[in-house]
C-alpha cells in the first residue's frame, strides 16, 4: 500500500494530540512563563498597527518631553534612529514570534550600554521600556509602581485638596516653556511621519502613555477622532487620566499646555462618554468639582433604590413592612431621618400592584419627595396649598402629616396629570382636599390666605436623569430660562398665596428636582428681592447647602440655608428644597424710578444701535456737528425713549435721563443677579450700548483726524 | 356643585343602605362636624361643610374633586357606587365576605369571588344582598352583592359564584381615568 508511504501526509506517532498536551502541560507552562516574561503582550500584526498610529499622535507629546531629557545631540540622534528603524522594518517582516522576539532583544541589547553611557536618566526610560517588553526588572516595577501610587491611589479628598493647590499654582502662566514645547512638536511630527510603520517603538510608547502621565492629543488625533470614533474604554481611560491630570495640575501638566485645553477635551469626551450633549455638560462642569462631576455622572447612570411611604393613615410602617415581608418583598427603612419610609430592595411581587398598595397602605415615591413635605411640616387644622401637586405623592404625604384635619387644596396646571392626584388621593383616604385645575401663576386670584404653601415648581429635570435620560440631550439654555422663568411667576404668586398673618404658618417650600443654578439659587434669590420673605432653616438635617456665590453671580447670604441635594452624595434624586417665612402680607411696590429705569434702558439700547447706524452713515458730515453728537447722543435716546412713553418733555428731561441712565448703569450689574431672564437681558443691553458707544468713539477720532485733514486743505486753499 | 335633589337623595341613600342599612345616619350626623353631599359633574361628592366652604372658591370648570367621591348618576338617573367610596362603606357594613389569600388576585382582577375562594361569610346574609369585600387580613377589597345565601353558601359546589363583583381596589389602577 503506498499510501502509507506518502511523504506529504505524514501519519504522527506515538500517543495522540490529547495525551500529548497533557504530558507537556507543565512544561508548556514554564515555556509559557518564561516567553511571558521576556516578551510583552503580543498585540496581532493589525493591532499593533493600530496602536502604534493611535499612540502616535498621543505619544507625541510625551516624546517632546523626553526628549530634552535624554540630551541627545543631534548627531547622537542620527545614529541612534537606524538601529530602530533597522528593528521597525524587520518587525513586520518576521511572522513568527520568537523571531522577532529575538530581533527585539538584541536590539535592546544593543542599545542599552550606548544608552547608559548618557546617564543615569537614561537608564530610567530604558527600564520603563524593558518593563513594557515585560521583562520586569525589579527596578522598573518598583518605579511603575511608585509612579502609579503616586497619582491613582490619592484618595478624593486628597486630589480635592491638591486640585485646589493646583488651581492656584496653575494661573501662573509658563509662556517660555510654551515656545520651547511648540518647536519640539514640530520636529516631533516630522519624526512621526518619517517612520510611520514604527510598529515596535510606538507600541513602547504608547504602554508607558498610558501608565505614566496623560498627554493630551494633538489636533492631528482630534482630526482622526471625527472619522474614526474611539472605543469608550479608551475615553473612559482618557477622562479618568484627564481628571488625574487636572486635580494635580501643576505637578501632573504637560509644559505649555493651558488647563483650558484639558478642559475642552475632558468635556468632549465627557459628551461621548455619557451621551450628554454640550451645554449641560458646561453647567455640570461649572457646578461640580471635577473630582465629582463623574461621581454624579456615574450615579446618574444607575437607578435610584425604589422607595416606598407608609400611608399612616391606614397603617403603621412595622405592619407595612410585616405584610411586604410576607410578599416576598426585601426592604429597610430608608434611614434615620424619616419614620415613614422603606426602601424595596428586590421583589417577587411588582411593587405597585401589591393588595397592599390597592388598600392605600403605601405610596410609591422617591425620596427626595419626601423631603419638601418634612421642610413644609403641615400642622394639623392648618390650610395647606399644594400648588402642583401632581401625581400626588407630596399631598398626600402633607394630607397624614395633618392627620386628614385642616384643609389641603391640590392644584395643577394639567388635567390629564389631575386623574392621578384624584386616584391617588381616594386610595390613600385622604378625604379633606379640594383637586382644582388653575394655572399656578393666577391663584392668586382664586383664593388667598393659606398658611402653608408647597411650591414643587416644574423644572427642566436635571436632578432625575437617571429616571429621564432623554434630559442628557434635549435641555438647552432656553429650556432652563424658560423654566426659571416660570418658576419666578409662580413663586411669586405662591408667596402671594401665603397669609402671613397665619398664627401657626406663615411658610412656603420651593422645591424643584433641577440642580441647576438658575433653576434654584437665582429664583430663590429674585423671590427675596420682590416680596416680604426671609429664608428659614429647611429643618433637614442633612443635604449640602445652598449657593451664595455661584461663578459671577452673588446671591443673598441666607440662601445657605437652603438644602441641595445629589444623586453620588444622598442616594437620591437631585433636588432642591428652600422653605421661606413670609413676614408680611404687603407686596412691596418697586420704586417707580427702577421700574422706569429698566424700561428707559430698553429703550436706550435700540436708541443706540439705530444712532450708531446713523453715525456710522454720516461719516461725511462735518467734525463739529459729529462732537455735538456724541454729547447729546445720550440725550437724544432718552428723548425718543421718553417720547414714547409720553413722559414730561422738556430741558428737564435731559437731566433726569441722564440721571436715570447712570443709575441703570449701576443697577444693573446687581440685577443680573438678582433676576435671571431680565437679567440676561440687561448684560446683552449693557453689551449692546457698550460696543455702540466704543465704536462711536472710534469713528470719531477716525473722523476727528479726517476731518481736522480735511479742514485744514481746506484753509490752506 | 349643588346639593343633591330630593330624589337624588332617595335613589342614593336607597344604593347605600343595601351595604350600610341604616347605619347611613352616621355618615351624615357626625361628631366632628357636620358632613354633606353635594353633586359635581354627575358625581355625588361627600366632603365636610368646611371644605364646601373652601371649594365655593373654585369655579366649576376649575373644579376635579372635592372630599370623597362616592359615586356618580348614570344618564338614566340610577346611582353607582365607585370604589371611592369603599372608605365609608368598610366601617359601617352590615354584611360582609373575607376571601382567601389565594383568591385575593382574582377578585382584585375585577372577577366575582367563587366557592372555593370564600374564607367566611357573615351569617343570615341573604340572597343579593350588598356585602363589603375583605382579605383574610381584614383589608377591605371591594363591594359586590351576594348571589347566594349564607346557607346556600355551605352546600354549592366549589366553582359556582356566591359574590358577584361590583367594585374591588384593583380599580384605582384599572380605571384611574374614570373614577371621577
Amino acid at each position: 500500500m503506498g499510501r502509507k508511504l506518502d511523504p506529504t501526509n505524514k501519519v504522527k506517532r506515538g500517543p495522540g494530540r490529547k495525551s500529548r498536551k497533557q504530558k507537556g502541560a507543565e512544561t508548556e507552562l514554564a515555556k509559557f512563563i518564561t516567553d511571558d516574561d521576556t516578551e510583552p503582550k503580543r498585540l496581532s500584526s493589525r493591532g499593533r498597527k493600530r496602536a502604534a498610529k493611535r499612540v502616535q499622535n498621543q505619544g507625541k507629546p510625551k516624546d517632546v518631553a523626553e526628549q530634552p531629557k535624554k540630551g541627545f545631540t543631534d548627531e547622537n540622534n542620527k545614529w541612534l534612529k537606524p538601529a530602530k528603524r533597522k528593528r521597525k522594518l524587520e518587525a513586520p517582516e518576521s511572522e513568527e514570534d520568537s523571531d522577532e522576539h529575538w530581533e527585539e532583544e538584541e536590539d535592546e541589547e544593543e542599545e542599552q550600554p550606548q544608552q547608559k553611557k548618557d546617564g543615569k536618566e537614561e537608564e530610567e526610560d530604558d527600564e520603563e521600556m524593558v518593563d513594557d517588553y515585560g521583562t520586569q526588572d525589579d527596578g522598573g516595577v518598583d518605579e511603575a509602581a511608585e509612579e502609579e501610587s503616586d497619582g491613582d491611589d490619592l484618595l478624593p479628598i486628597e486630589r480635592a485638596a491638591k486640585k485646589e493647590k493646583t488651581q492656584k499654582e496653575s494661573l501662573t502662566p509658563a509662556s517660555d516653556d510654551d515656545d520651547d514645547d511648540d518647536d519640539d512638536d514640530d520636529d516631533d511630527e516630522v519624526k512621526h511621519k518619517s517612520d510611520a510603520d514604527t510598529d515596535e517603538e510606538d507600541t513602547v510608547q504608547a504602554n508607558i502613555d498610558e501608565e505614566e502621565t496623560f498627554r493630551l492629543p494633538g489636533a492631528e488625533e482630534n482630526e482622526r477622532e471625527g472619522v474614526l470614533p474611539l472605543d469608550l474604554k479608551t475615553i473612559h481611560h482618557r477622562i479618568k487620566d484627564n481628571i488625574d491630570v487636572l486635580c494635580n495640575f501643576s505637578t501632573k501638566r504637560e509644559e505649555g499646555k493651558e488647563r483650558a485645553e484639558y478642559i475642552s477635551l475632558l468635556r468632549k469626551d465627557l459628551c461621548t462618554y455619557y451621551s450628554y450633549n454640550n451645554f449641560l455638560i458646561e453647567k455640570l462642569m461649572d457646578l461640580f468639582p471635577l473630582s465629582e462631576l463623574v461621581d454624579f455622572l456615574e450615579a446618574n447612570e444607575i437607578h435610584r433604590p425604589v422607595t416606598i411611604r407608609t400611608n399612616t393613615l391606614k397603617t403603621r410602617r412595622r405592619d407595612l413592612a410585616q405584610a411586604l415581608i410576607n410578599r416576598g418583598v426585601n426592604l429597610d427603612p430608608i434611614g434615620k431621618w424619616s419614620k415613614v419610609g422603606l426602601v424595596i430592595y428586590d421583589s417577587s411581587v411588582p411593587i405597585g400592584a401589591t393588595p397592599e398598595y390597592l388598600a392605600g397602605h403605601y405610596m410609591l415615591q422617591g425620596a427626595s419627595s419626601f423631603l419638601p413635605v418634612m421642610a413644609l411640616s403641615p400642622q394639623e387644622g392648618e390650610l395647606v396649598l399644594d400648588m402642583s401637586s401632581a401625581p400626588g405623592g407630596k399631598t398626600t404625604y402633607i394630607a397624614q402629616l395633618m392627620r386628614n384635619t385642616g384643609m389641603i387644596v391640590a392644584n395643577d396646571a394639567n388635567a390629564d396629570r389631575l386623574k392621578s392626584v384624584v386616584g391617588n388621593i381616594h386610595r390613600l383616604g385622604v378625604t379633606n382636599s379640594v383637586v382644582c385645575n388653575y394655572d399656578g401663576r393666577q391663584f392668586p386670584k382664586v383664593m388667598g390666605g393659606f398658611d402653608r404653601v408647597l411650591l414643587d415648581a416644574p423644572c427642566s429635570g436635571t436632578g432625575v436623569i437617571a429616571k429621564d435620560p432623554a434630559v442628557k440631550t434635549s435641555k438647552d439654555e432656553a429650556d432652563i430660562l424658560r423654566s426659571a422663568h416660570l418658576q419666578k411667576e409662580l413663586l411669586l404668586s405662591a408667596i402671594d398665596s401665603v397669609n402671613a398673618e397665619s398664627s401657626s404658618g406663615g411658610y412656603l417650600v420651593y422645591c424643584t428636582c433641577s440642580i441647576m443654578v438658575e433653576e434654584n439659587e437665582w429664583v430663590v434669590d429674585y423671590a427675596l428681592k420682590k416680596r416680604n420673605v426671609k429664608l428659614v432653616p429647611t429643618g433637614l438635617d442633612f443635604g449640602k447647602e445652598g449657593f451664595t456665590r455661584f461663578r459671577e453671580r452673588r446671591f443673598h447670604p441666607t440662601l445657605q440655608l437652603t438644602r441641595r441635594f445629589y444623586p453620588h452624595s444622598h442616594n437620591m434624586d437631585g433636588f432642591f428644597v428652600a422653605k421661606f417665612k413670609k413676614f408680611s402680607n404687603v407686596i412691596p411696590t418697586a420704586p417707580p424710578q427702577k421700574e422706569e429705569e429698566s424700561t428707559d434702558a430698553a429703550e436706550a439700547t435700540t436708541a443706540a444701535g439705530s444712532s450708531e447706524e446713523k453715525t456710522s452713515g454720516s461719516n461725511e458730515k462735518k467734525k463739529k456737528n459729529d462732537i455735538s453728537k456724541t454729547g447729546s447722543l445720550k440725550k437724544k435716546k432718552m428723548e425718543n425713549s421718553k417720547g414714547k412713553k409720553g413722559l414730561p418733555v422738556g430741558p428737564k428731561k435731559a437731566k433726569i435721563a441722564k440721571m436715570s441712565e447712570e443709575t441703570v448703569t449701576g443697577a444693573d450689574a446687581k440685577k443680573n443677579a438678582a433676576n435671571k431672564k431680565e437679567g440676561s437681558r440687561f448684560e446683552k443691553q449693557a453689551k449692546k450700548r457698550k460696543t455702540p458707544m466704543a465704536a462711536k468713539n472710534r469713528i470719531g477720532k477716525n473722523k476727528f483726524r479726517k476731518l481736522k485733514h480735511m479742514l485744514q486743505k481746506f484753509d490752506k486753499e | 356643585m349643588r346639593p343633591l335633589t330630593e330624589e337624588e337623595t332617595k335613589t342614593m341613600f336607597e344604593k347605600l343602605s343595601k351595604y350600610i342599612g341604616e347605619n347611613i345616619k352616621l355618615l351624615v350626623d357626625r361628631p366632628d362636624g357636620s358632613y354633606c353631599f353635594r353633586l359635581h359633574n354627575d358625581r355625588v361628592y361627600y366632603m365636610s361643610e368646611k371644605i364646601l366652604k373652601l371649594a365655593t372658591n373654585i369655579s366649576r370648570d376649575k373644579l376635579i374633586s372635592v372630599g370623597t367621591c362616592f359615586g356618580k348618576f348614570t344618564k338614566t338617573n340610577k346611582f353607582r357606587l365607585h370604589i371611592t367610596a369603599l372608605d365609608f362603606l368598610a366601617p359601617y357594613a352590615k354584611f360582609k365576605v373575607w376571601v382567601k389569600p389565594g383568591a385575593e388576585q382574582s377578585y382584585l382582577y375585577g372577577n366575582h369571588v367563587l366557592k372555593s375562594g370564600l374564607g367566611r361569610i357573615t351569617e343570615n346574609t341573604n340572597q343579593y344582598q350588598g356585602v363589603v369585600v375583605y382579605s383574610m387580613a381584614d383589608v377591605p377589597l371591594g363591594f359586590g352583592v351576594a348571589a347566594k345565601t349564607t346557607q346556600e353558601c355551605r352546600r354549592v359546589d366549589p366553582m359556582s359564584i356566591v359574590v358577584f363583583h361590583q367594585a374591588d381596589i384593583g380599580e384605582f389602577i384599572r380605571s384611574e381615568d374614570t373614577l371621577t
